[in-house]
């Protein structure tokens, strides 16, 4: 991945605490595992960054290298990836999602 | 790609698990694939799902658009079983 494309996503990740990348926008959702995400945080009252990948090409390819993923959504809490769709709705049955916003 | 045919793939990527996709909706598309594999043990849930996107790889390129995942360990009432 070249520095340009990789700084790009770093600093949309830096710019909140908790980030989305998203098919769609959290109020317009193009994919029902960006909706079931979104709505997630909504409903947790979280305060989110998000992008729409089908937007942007380069960044929709870009963000499966760099998270070593190849699914959207991706979701990134204090600039580290936790996970897509199941993994971050696990996270919150289990209580620990709630543990990781507050850190 | 047919269900089976992702449930083969897994299977064969991940020697000793065992996979059962369900298809939810019906549609063919929105599928889920429950994967119970030994070797999920100690891991955490990211690199569990990762061992699965692996194994599907290229298909995730292309085919496969949206395939749910829910991961488990070894069954334990199953070993229980097996010793006794």
């Amino acid at each position: 991945m070249n520095e340009d494309l990789k700084k790009r996503i770093e600093d949309m990740i830096q710019s909140k605490k908790v980030f989305l990348f998203m098919k769609g926008t959290p109020d317009a959702p193009q994919c029902g595992f960006s909706l079931k995400v979104g709505e997630l945080l909504k409903s947790l009252h979280v305060d989110f960054g998000s992008f729409d990948v089908l937007e942007n090409e380069d960044i929709r390819q870009g963000i499966k290298e760099y998270a070593n993923w190849p699914t959207i959504p991706q979701l990134y809490i204090n600039g580290k990836f936790i996970g897509g769709c199941d993994i971050t709705l696990q996270l919150a049955n289990s209580g620990e999602l709630k543990k990781l916003l507050e850190e | 790609m047919t269900p089976q045919e992702i449930q083969q793939k897994i299977e064969q990527e991940l020697p000793g698990s065992k996979v059962e996709i369900l298809d939810p909706r019906k549609d063919g598309v929105h599928l889920k694939a429950i994967v119970t594999y030994k070797e999920f043990s100690g891991k955490s849930l990211l690199e569990q799902h990762r061992m699965v996107y692996n194994a599907l790889k290229e298909e995730l390129k292309q085919e496969v658009h949206a395939l749910a995942l829910e991961t488990k360990e070894e069954e334990k009432i199953e070993e229980l079983r097996k010793e006794q």
